[in-house]
């Protein structure tokens, strides 16, 4: 379990950092530019949920014979 | 204990989600998903020896075996979508939620479906 708990951090991060990068764009009046790396964000942090959510259901699969 | 683990575990995502969601609410669904998939891994190991032990019982009274390998994916079917179901009307959505408890249900009812044709049979078999 201890392996994927630095993940929750990571994703914690990666939206603080996202929010401050679209705070600082915005006040330079590059409102385009702050949407486009909250986008990058949202990508990354979907690519890390959606390989954990991917061994979630392998391990529902295995466990309770749905095949 | 690993109770611990856990609790400490959601009330520090249970924070950082709320930090994260004034500036960007996207990250606090995504917070809030990773930590519910960690969690349910984490018990996983033990629901596993759980169901063997159920296995074990059901061998040895020799029961069909359609009936509790139908059971166990229907409860397999009834978690999912309760925790699809969670996660959407946690996020806010409540039309997609119900919409995926909708198609849980039918899922269960279709496992269901060959249960219900053997009881009728045996009903029928019994009254002369």
């Amino acid at each position: 379990m201890g392996t994927n708990v630095d993940l929750i951090f990571r994703i914690a991060i990666i939206g603080i950092l996202v929010s401050i990068i679209n705070r600082v764009l915005v006040s330079a009046g590059r409102e385009e530019q702050a949407m486009m790396t909250s986008l990058v964000g949202i990508i990354i942090v979907l690519m890390m949920v959606i390989e954990l959510v991917n061994s979630l259901f392998e391990t529902i699969k295995t466990m309770f014979m749905l095949y | 204990m690993d109770i611990f683990q856990i609790v400490a575990l959601g009330l520090v995502a249970t924070i950082l989600s709320l930090l994260v969601k004034e500036d960007r609410p996207e990250f606090g669904v995504y917070i809030a998903l990773v930590t519910g998939i960690i969690i349910f891994i984490f018990v996983a190991t033990k629901l596993q020896a759980i169901l063997d032990v159920l296995n074990q019982m059901i061998t040895r009274i020799n029961i069909d075996n359609i009936y509790y390998s139908t059971l166990f994916k229907i409860i397999g079917i009834a978690y999912i979508t309760e925790f699809g179901a969670q996660a959407c009307r946690d996020a806010g959505e409540k039309v997609i939620a119900s919409k995926i408890e909708f198609a849980g249900k039918i899922f269960i009812m279709v496992m269901a479906v060959p249960i219900l044709i053997s009881l009728m049979d045996l009903m029928i078999n019994m009254v002369p």
